[in-house]
């Protein structure tokens, strides 16, 4: 692989910088909140600058190769280097994950979830900007691993302290649920570096020496990274897990979970288990597909039973997720190039559902869609806000989930590598079908809260508690449009969703040419 | 002649910026409409009009370049008017025009995948041409007649901005140069019709009819959107070899009329793409959203159903046609998807149109049967025709809605109610009416009215081009039309007046949710805010009166044009300035190797050509000629070479007297049924059980909802979608709670049996394990995650050793 050795500090970082700010931290008594919000918007915004920075030095024309590229040893035992890179593929998600975690962190100024405790939450969170970052940089399996691990403790507890009513349940079944994928895609880490001869952990490596192993071995060793992989996206049938963990954790943890945590399933797909084995894909590439449309459809029709606005929009995932799967399962390069632009189009459009979701919990503290009504009327602006997320989710053309969608669709048409063309299109055709069931639960949904009169139950706020005995928290119910702070959090997911989707080229240039040297990788591990 | 340069200039090379203008007009209202002095409306009639007088330059343009391509020296730069007093031959057939006209494409790269890049521009054709004049200039009228019809609307600025993003997105489609550009605009339609028709979104009645907009023509968006793949990889390699690509119009169109296509691609691509246009142009089955739009206030109604949203259906059609050309065999069968689903909708609609004592929904399904003309056209080859109805079309539909929106806005006390408010307004709003005369007349295909030169020639071609059976159906449409739209008239002006025509004044139960709406409204504001029904009684009342002028003169100008728009067309007068101009002309035009296919920066990627022209001689029609034979060597043909039926009074005959049988028949039964004469039909359906069957029948129109409410959507919204979620959580989250409570228990008793038990006697590793594990499966309870994450690493340690050991 080729690989530009410039500016080699600048990903170790950008990825640890975090860390700098939780040292900080520790020195700061936890009373001083104040202190550690600010501690920590400073800490994310300077990891951001050094995205930003990254994004200045990044070469775009030579987008497939990996650059700021570090090689040195680490755990010399199990031959696993300390080895990071950054290209095309990586470089998109790598930046959403700093930006996403800023923004988050400048929404927890204004909105700290009700268990309180600022500083151990802000630590959290930017011990999980570290799993997250080093999960994309990651050129080793060993070093991958551990920073896919990294990332699912500061979740659990974010879930399970700051989350709903039911947060003990989630949490440990987000926990559980994503060890047990862990567990088998470790073996199958072991199985691959054993197969290859274990000589060494390094992505270049594997890819080359992965495509070399048995036909029937590639299966199997697939079949345990799927599984792992699958989890985290995650697809039907080990999606369960997913309504529970969004609706329960707190706005904070649901957005980066849906931004960025679900990612991590796709981009191993894409980065480790198709190129390391390309016959294994191809033989579950089917399976895939065909598990990816049942999860669009299935999702959709999960919307359509949901009573609660923020369950509804964590089903939506498990069919947007379904259409990233299916583009990656055509393994054709205009299927991976969708579901690469899917994965950030989806990160940013759902990540602002759960805000707007957030919000609206805060306001009225319920979600339960037959009591919100009128919200255009009481908060126009919030009631636009979710209206252009919700167009933009469903796919219209112009915002920038058309792109991650439309694509993957047409892709479905011609898949590569001499897949059955006929099963494809049957999917294809079913995809397509799911936009329009898209449509309905997020329209169903939009004019159900947003449309009408004001639900009488929250008229006026200044003096009668609303819903005494139905709201756990007998708050009186304060109805302001969006806020200051919201609007600084909102903003730029705002933006970003029309530029990618009026001016496409801006990822999709940068993603290609990586794009298509893997698939040409993977071509020549097929016979 | 041949190889002389095609004439081109700043506002054909430009004409992206049509669309662009109302688009960034859209962005400005959204952000600081509120703040000026009109509202915001004044951002959208400028950026409107300055996109009109980009169209209108390059319209002359278009016609200088169209002339120098056929010769120039007959009618020599003379603009817009030198080509009016130029002479035309007067052959019907294949006699002018005979060199093909070079479109004006641009192209910018958008995006790219798999190394190909595909842009967004500008492809600006005849076609193209006629409808970004035809949809500026309605756009244009309907938004001055918009600042007096919902004058003092709550929402005013964001109404104005809708219908400036509206006309931007049927602009963006109109001059798409690729597939995907065009879904961008297809698709930015209908979020604003989805903004527009739950305009008032307070009612549920009209949210719900907005959703059933936007959800209905998305059914038919899946046929879009799999139409673009299978047209994309059938026609993709060639295209890609001929230096365009499989989602450029161009490329498609040369593809389609190569005789290297698949005759089942272009097939499936059809049908696909045809599903679309059912949806977007409210053709049978998916026509049920239209009548339902005319929730939205009505300027959006007479826009949606003149010259943008509608159309659109039509338009994907007319602008692929060599796709469906060859993909239906048109011309070389008797009966194809197009023409059935065309000739079905014609009656169907019109059929309903009969029961509908609301006058917008008259029109409705008037629009429909006129789309359906539209199909019906282009399905039985006689493009051109059908194009020039949507052309005409567009003119007294338009000056139909805005008369009914100065009816209820003057005349009949913001009612649509034919039967209970209006009767006899002839009298109280004479322009009104006159106008509304002349478009009726227009649509019925009177003669010597723009509707007459159209569709009578969509009717002749059909049977010219051998469609004999839906020459019939066509002309049962062209006698039912007249029928209807006699009977709304009557009840609208002639009779005696009724309800708020009378001077009535209405009070149906006010309640304070409609008054908090209407407070700020004095009565000569024109309480736009509700349409069917809702009735204000704040504010001095005085009986039916004329508009003003913003509603007036943009129906006088359109009534102008619903009768001289025909004149362009008019072979009875030996008029075919609209063929000339807008008909791609069917004929092998060299490609040009030397240009070929140079990446995005080319602004002219795609097809470049030499202009010059393979062949010269005549055609024998059916035998020779695009779309029957394959181009030779070295060149593409970018249109089938159609054929014209010979216009002549006599085969006009039929039509003409079917519409004055239509109409006198229609003012008979009126008279018997709505007026005082006693005749046969005066209360029919109470006497006779079928025709009571048939009205039942045509109410419930024809039970379409019912199935689509109340058992497809319901059962997918709810009993299905139920049973999904039931599936999901006591099946699938069943399995996954059931393995976690199975593994605490095995714990437990391993704990319990085990462990207790053995460990007391001596210790041995596998008890040690068995606590261990007992322990660390506990934290369903106690939450010790990290022994828990130990044992699965341990696990997986395990496991991984034993898949080693199996598979070495």
């Amino acid at each position: 692989m080729q690989t530009i050795t410039n500016d080699t500090w600048l990903l170790t970082v950008g990825t640890f910088l975090p860390l700098v700010g939780v040292l900080l931290m520790m020195f700061v008594p936890a009373s001083e909140e104040k202190t550690h919000k600010q501690i920590g918007i400073l800490t994310s915004a300077v990891t951001a600058a050094v995205g930003v920075y990254t994004l200045l030095r990044f070469d775009f024309d030579q987008s497939e190769k990996l650059q700021f590229f570090v090689d040195s040893e680490w755990i010399t035992v199990i031959k696993s280097n300390y080895t990071i890179g950054l290209d095309g593929i990586s470089l998109p998600l790598y930046f959403l994950s700093m930006v996403v975690t800023l923004l988050v962190m400048i929404y927890t100024w204004d909105n700290m979830p009700d268990a309180g405790n600022p500083k151990s939450f802000i630590i959290l969170m930017l011990v999980l900007q570290v799993g997250m970052a080093g999960s994309f940089i990651a050129q080793d399996l060993i070093l991958f691993f551990v920073f896919f691990e990294v990332v699912l403790l500061p979740m659990y507890f974010m879930i399970g302290v700051w989350g709903g009513d039911d947060r003990q349940y989630a949490s440990l079944k987000f926990f559980l649920y994503t060890m047990f994928g862990s567990a088998l895609m470790l073996v199958a880490f072991l199985a691959l570096f054993f197969q290859t001869g274990a000589a060494s952990f390094s992505f270049a490596h594997l890819m080359e020496a992965g495509a070399l192993i048995d036909r029937d071995v590639q299966i199997w060793i697939f079949a345990g990274m799927f599984v792992g992989f699958a989890v985290k996206v995650p697809m039907f049938p080990f999606h369960t897990w997913l309504p529970d963990a969004h609706t329960q954790a707190p706005t904070q943890g649901s957005v980066i979970l849906a931004a960025i945590l679900l990612k991590l399933g796709t981009y191993g797909f894409v980065r480790i288990a198709i190129p390391m084995l390309p016959q294994g894909a191809k033989a579950w590439a089917p399976a895939i597909g065909i598990l990816a449309v049942i999860g669009i459809i299935y999702g959709a029709l999960g919307c359509l039973a949901q009573t609660d606005m923020k369950r509804l929009i964590a089903f939506s995932s498990v069919a947007h997720m379904g259409f990233v799967m299916l583009g990656i399962s055509t393994l054709t390069d205009f299927g991976i190039n969708a579901a690469l632009f899917g994965m950030v189009a989806h990160g940013l459009i759902t990540g602002m559902l759960f805000f707007v979701a957030g919000s609206v919990k805060h306001r009225y503290h319920t979600l339960e869609i037959s009591r919100l009504s009128g919200l255009l009327i009481q908060m126009p602006r919030l009631g636009w806000i979710l209206g252009f997320a919700a167009m933009a989710s469903l796919g219209l053309p112009g915002l920038a989930g058309f792109w991650g969608e439309f694509p993957a669709i047409l892709s479905a048409y011609n898949p590569n590598f001499g897949l059955s063309e006929a099963l494809f299109r049957t999917l294809m055709v079913i995809a397509a079908i799911g936009t329009v069931f898209a449509a309905a639960y997020l329209l169903w949904l939009y004019q159900r809260t947003a449309f009408g009169r004001p639900n009488p139950e929250f008229e006026q706020s200044a003096h009668h508690p609303v819903g005494a005995g139905v709201n756990d928290e007998h708050h009186d119910v304060d109805l302001h449009d969006v806020t200051k702070i919201e609007w600084i959090a909102w903003t730029p997911f705002l933006i970003a969703i029309v530029v990618f989707g009026v001016y496409p080229q801006l990822m999709f240039g940068v993603m290609d040419p990586a794009v298509s040297l893997l698939i040409e990788r993977v071509g020549a591990g097929i016979p | 002649m041949l190889g002389a340069t095609l004439s081109s200039g700043w506002f054909l090379e430009n004409a992206w910026l049509i669309p662009l203008i109302p688009a960034i007009g859209f962005v400005f209202i959204i952000l600081f409409g509120k703040k000026m002095p009109q509202n915001g409306s004044e951002i959208g009639i400028v950026s409107i009009g300055i996109s009109l007088a980009i169209a209108i330059g390059a319209t002359f343009q278009w016609i200088d370049r169209v002339n120098s391509a056929s010769g120039g020296s007959d009618y020599a730069s003379g603009g817009f008017f030198g080509a009016f007093r130029a002479i035309f031959p007067t052959a019907a057939d294949g006699g002018y025009g005979a060199s093909f006209v070079e479109p004006v494409v641009k192209s910018w790269t958008w995006w790219q995948s798999g190394g190909l890049e595909f842009g967004i521009g500008q492809h600006i054709d005849g076609l193209a041409i006629m409808l970004l004049l035809l949809v500026t200039f309605i756009s244009f009228l309907v938004q001055i007649y918009s600042t007096e019809y919902v004058s003092g609307d709550r929402r005013y600025t964001h109404f104005f901005a809708s219908l400036t993003l509206f006309s931007a997105g049927m602009l963006v489609m109109v001059l798409a140069e690729n597939m995907l550009q065009l879904i961008l605009g297809w698709e930015i339609m209908g979020l604003c019709s989805f903004m527009l028709i739950g305009h008032w979104w307070e009612e549920e009645a009209n949210s719900r009819a907005a959703l059933k907009a936007f959800f209905t023509v998305r059914v038919g968006d899946v046929g879009l959107l799999v139409g673009t793949a299978i047209i994309f990889f059938g026609a993709n390699d060639w295209a890609v070899e001929h230096g365009s690509n499989g989602f450029s119009i161009r490329g498609i169109s040369a593809w389609a009329l190569s005789g290297e296509a698949s005759q089942s691609v272009l097939f499936w691509g059809g049908v696909a793409l045809f599903i679309a246009s059912i949806g977007k142009s409210g053709q049978f089955p998916l026509h049920t959203w239209l009548p339902d739009a005319m929730a939205g206030p009505t300027p959006v109604s007479s826009l949606l159903h003149s010259s943008t949203m509608v159309v659109a259906g039509v338009f994907l059609v007319a602008r692929l046609y060599p796709v469906f050309f060859v993909g239906f065999d048109i011309l070389d069968t008797t009966v194809n998807f197009i023409t059935i689903i065309g000739g079905i909708t014609i009656i169907v609609a019109a059929a309903l149109a009969f029961v509908q004592d609301d006058i917008k929904k008259v029109l409705a399904y008037s629009t429909v049967s006129q789309l359906g003309y539209m199909m019906l056209g282009l399905g039985v080859g006689a493009w051109l025709p059908a194009v020039f109805h949507i052309f005409t079309h567009a003119f007294f539909k338009c000056a139909l809605f805005l008369g009914a929106g100065s009816i209820s806005h003057s005349g009949s006390h913001h009612s649509f109610d034919m039967k209970k408010d209006m009767g006899g307004l002839a009298k109280k709003m004479p322009i009104t009416a006159a106008t509304w005369m002349v478009s009726t007349a227009a649509l019925c295909g009177i003669p010597f009215f723009s509707g007459f030169f159209s569709k009578d020639e969509i009717i002749d071609n059909a049977s010219h081009n051998g469609y004999q059976f839906f020459y019939y159906v066509a002309l049962v449409g062209a006698f039912m039309t007249p029928a209807y739209m006699t009977r709304a008239t009557y009840l609208t002006f002639f009779g005696k007046p009724r309800g708020a025509a009378a001077g009535e004044h209405h009070d149906e139960g006010h309640d304070d949710a409609h008054g908090a709406a209407h407070a700020d409204h004095d009565d000569h504001n024109g309480d736009a805010h509700d349409d069917h029904g809702a009735h204000d009684d704040h504010g001095a009342h005085h009986g039916p009166h004329e508009s003003p002028w913003r509603i007036t003169a943009p129906l006088i100008v359109l009534s102008i044009l619903a009768i001289g728009s025909g004149y362009l067309n008019a072979p009875a007068f030996g008029t075919h300035y609209f063929t000339d101009w807008v008909e791609p002309v069917g004929v092998e035009v060299a490609l040009d190797d030397e240009y070929g296919y140079s990446s995005g920066e080319d602004e002219s990627a795609g097809i470049v050509l030499a202009a010059v022209q393979a062949g010269d001689e005549e055609y024998d029609v059916k035998a020779k000629g695009c779309g029957f034979a394959d181009p030779s060597e070295g060149t593409v043909c970018y249109a089938p070479k159609l054929s014209h039926a010979v216009f002549s009074w006599s085969k006009a005959m039929p039509s003409i007297i079917l519409v004055f049988a239509g109409i006198l028949f229609s003012a008979w039964v009126c008279m018997g049924i709505y007026g005082d004469r006693r005749n046969p039909f005066a209360g029919l359906t109470s006497k006779f059980a079928p025709a009571r069957w048939v009205h039942t029948l045509l109410v419930n129109k024809y039970y379409l909802d019912h199935l689509y409410e109340k058992v497809i959507v319901f059962a997918f919204a709810h009993p299905i979608a139920r049973a999904a979620y039931w599936v999901n959580q006591n099946i699938l989250d069943g399995i996954v709670n059931n393995v976690g409570r199975g593994g605490r228990r095995t714990g437990e008793w391993v704990y319990r049996n085990v462990d207790q038990r053995v460990v007391d006697g001596a210790v041995n590793a596998s008890g040690l394990a068995a606590s261990e594990g007992g322990h660390a499966l506990q934290p369903v309870q106690s939450g010790k995650v990290n022994q828990y994450g130990a044992l699965l690493f341990g696990a997986a340690t395990v496991g991984a050793i034993v898949l080693i050991l199996v598979n070495i």
